[in-house]
């Protein structure tokens, strides 16, 4: 990317932004695993619906979206700005704030923070900032034992699993794998464990209460951090979040700098499209907020780790930006044709279906040719996404505008153009003139008595023979349009 | 009224009998159709394949062809949705603002056959007749982008003789999608299995939708396992007199 060399981006060989294989390639594999197609269809589908009717209930359902996209275009307008006034308000309260450009750094200011605490062992509020960084990896490698105790990112920890949902981690497994997974590694977990859903919620409790009471290091996310007041905020549904948040001596949150806010106000707009955009709730049951240390009220500690991570180069791209407005509500995930046939960790990244398709590449740049260049192709552009992103990121338009970026990128890293640049330049060569596109067209009706039987005589080559494998083509008409005018209208 | 038609590269050499439709249907109607004959193509597979560049050209081309009319009309969702939603933007990222401009006003006077139909001419009935059962896929182009939301459908109910058939989750793709087919063929190809599942549900002879490029990805699916249902464009079921007591 020409434009904005310079700014630094995420890495991929730290944290999970990027799988070993293009989309196509992972995507083969998923396609062909009909469990994870069963699971995935029918949990896209009934959250889809639950979401259709909660929205339906707002009137102003629309002016929220357009107040909920204008308070994040102004965020990044003066972000730099707007988070020195959110540092200097955490600094205020107690709270001590640190700066990570990176996962690598990110992650060592966690575990040093963790290692100074002595303790072994940390339980995690669910957090997309710290799968993205790997922190569970790093923690591990440096002898701390990271506790999941969201359940599905608690099913996903167990399995030794990547998460393939933003807000359903586990949403791959189904009822009767969840069961296996907790006989083989929760400890002292009930063999006539069942796979109804109420008796593994029950086991998930029983196992996660026991941790609850004996962490004294807590390790979360955030979905706002408001820079007026210096108050992060923690949005869930299963109270898991409120017991980290709460419990421990020390609290130490991790957040893109991306998801700060200028007020208090502004969450009367986030908190409504939020719970109704993901889980399809009116009011979603727990919402954690903190400003600072309270004396003799929750964590005596508190760090706030700001992650930039790519950021920064992302908000140089003027559309790609809005790529940064997302409040991972899941929304585009759950009705995304493209996800719902092949699940999230065919993205390879955290990040999957729409949203990953656009942040994933802007984050960590695009080379031309690694896997991470074929997200922005893993679309039909059908605007579903568009359709329902509760602060209207136009992801269409940014897929097609990272194409582009894949395309220039593609051009400078190979000396020789690739044979589809060619045919594109040749097309549009033909196209612009129109004596040579009639004369095309022309040719074009000859190639009927190359089709046979809706498959055309010498075989396609790659990759149009991956028309041919699913579709017949159709057969040339004997004149084109312009010929029958010709011949109807007199003149052309 | 005189309406210039864009045929689309599509509809023009492979799918002719789309364009032919519209010009049957609208001077049916009592208008004049004119067929400016240096249009070719609005390089919408330019742009989503990230050939933005390469399309600036095509644009520019498309923009001068149509600047003289009035009121342009295509039988396709998806390339008017490229005229409406992309031709200035590709103008003004190759910083060409007079280009961009004058795509802004081109886009304004086109429209894709249904909106021209029902907001512009403002006729439902068009004295169509298709003995048939039907069933229609909304393309996606139509339906998020332009925002047709039941116009063809109002139109297709008027037509006489029609056992029209509603679809099971219409507004979702059918997996076309332009390159998209062959870039993620087996994705593209599952999106299509569901969709003509859907079809063939409705027991239709014919499914028809106002895309001949989406069309030819279902029809192309639906020959492939041999299931006798037939694609047509919507035009061509407007056009249709069969069946009529003349
Ligand atoms: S892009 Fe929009 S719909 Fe998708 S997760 Fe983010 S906020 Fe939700």
């Amino acid at each position: 990317m020409s434009t904005y060399l310079g700014l630094p981006r995420a890495r991929t060989d730290v944290g999970h932004l990027s799988g070993s294989r293009s989309f196509p390639d992972a995507a083969h594999d998923a396609l062909a695993d009909t469990r994870l197609r069963r699971n995935l269809s029918h949990a896209t589908a009934t959250i889809r619906a639950k979401r259709a009717a909660v929205v339906a209930e707002v009137p102003d359902w629309d002016a929220l979206r357009d107040a909920g996209s204008a308070i994040k275009a102004d965020v990044m307008a003066r972000l730099p700005e707007l988070l020195e006034q959110l540092e200097q308000a955490v600094t205020e309260r107690g709270g001590v704030v640190h700066w990570a450009r990176d996962a690598d750094e990110a992650n060592r200011i966690v575990v040093d923070l963790v290692r100074r605490t002595g303790s072994r062992e940390v339980v995690k509020v669910k957090s997309m900032a710290t799968q993205e960084i790997g922190l569970n990896e790093a923690l591990e490698a440096a002898g701390i034992t990271p506790v999941e105790t969201d359940l599905a990112e608690l099913i996903v920890q167990l399995g030794h699993d990547q998460p393939s949902h933003i807000l359903v981690p586990a949403i791959h497994r189904g009822r009767a794998e969840i069961r296996e997974i907790f006989l083989r590694e929760m400890r002292g977990v009930d063999p006539g464990l069942t796979d109804e859903p109420a008796r593994l919620a029950e086991a998930a409790r029983t196992y996660l209460r026991a941790k609850f009471l004996s962490a004294r290091i807590a390790v979360s996310g955030a979905n706002f951090a408001i820079a007026e007041t210096g108050t992060l905020g923690v949005v869930e549904s299963e109270g898991n979040g409120r017991m980290c948040l709460t419990l421990p001596q020390t609290l130490i949150s991790v957040m893109g700098i991306e998801k700060v806010l200028p007020t208090w106000r502004d969450l009367e707009v986030f908190l409504q499209l939020l719970p109704r955009s993901s889980t399809g709730e009116r009011m979603n049951p727990y919402t954690s907020t903190w400003s600072g240390v309270t004396p003799g009220d929750g964590p005596q500690e508190f760090h706030l780790v700001l992650l930039d991570n790519g950021r920064t180069a992302a908000l140089a791209d003027e559309l790609g930006r809005t790529a940064l407005h997302c409040i991972r509500c899941s929304a585009c995930l759950n009705v995304c044709p493209v996800y719902e046939r092949t699940g999230g960790h065919a993205y390879g990244s955290v990040y999957p279906g729409p949203i990953g398709a656009i942040l994933t590449p802007l984050l960590t740049g695009l080379d031309g040719s690694s896997p991470n260049d074929s997200l922005p192709y893993a679309s039909s552009l059908c605007g579903a996404c568009y359709d329902v992103c509760p602060v209207k990121i136009d992801i269409p338009s940014v897929l097609v505008h990272l194409r582009a970026e894949h395309v220039e990128a593609a051009r400078e890293a190979h000396r020789t153009p690739s044979a589809e640049a060619v045919a594109m330049a040749a097309a549009a060569a033909v196209m612009a003139t129109p004596a040579r596109f009639a004369a095309a067209g022309r040719g074009i009706g000859l190639g009927r008595f190359l089709v046979r039987g809706g498959r055309p005589r010498p075989p396609l080559p790659p990759p149009l023979s991956g028309w041919t494998a699913s579709r017949d083509v159709p057969v040339p008409p004997r004149e084109t349009f312009r010929q029958w005018w010709a011949r109807e209208r007199g003149t052309p | 009224m005189r309406i210039a038609l864009f045929a689309t590269c599509l509809g023009d050499v492979l799918f002719p009998e789309a364009p032919k439709a519209t010009v049957r249907l609208l001077e049916r109607l009592g208008h004049e159709v004119v067929f400016p004959a240096a249009q070719t193509c609005c390089g919408q597979m330019h742009v989503n394949t990230g050939y933005a560049r390469d399309a600036v050209a095509l644009v520019r081309h498309h923009v001068e062809t149509f600047a003289p009319y009035e009121t342009i009309v295509a039988p396709s969702g998806s390339c008017v949705g490229s005229v409406r939603h992309q031709h200035a933007m590709v103008a003004r990222k190759a910083g060409d603002k007079p280009l961009a401009a004058a795509a802004e006003q081109v886009a304004a006077r086109t429209y894709e056959l249904s909106e021209l139909l029902v907001d512009v001419l403002g006729v439902t009935d068009v004295g169509a007749s298709y003995p048939h059962r039907v069933t229609y896929h909304p393309t996606c182009h139509s339906l998020r982008m332009l925002r047709v939301g039941d116009k063809p459908l109002q139109l297709l109910r008027a037509v006489r003789g029609i056992d029209l058939v509603e679809l099971a989750d219409a507004d979702q793709c059918c997996g076309f999608g332009g390159t998209f087919a062959v870039k993620n063929a087996e994705t593209s190809t599952a999106m299509l299995a569901d969709k003509m599942s859907h079809v063939l549900q409705t027991r239709a002879e014919v499914v028809t939708a106002g895309d001949s490029s989406c069309l030819m990805h279902i029809a192309g699916g639906l020959a492939r396992l041999r299931t006798g249902v037939k694609a047509l464009h919507l035009a061509q079921v407007l056009a249709s007199s069969e069946g009529s007591v003349q």
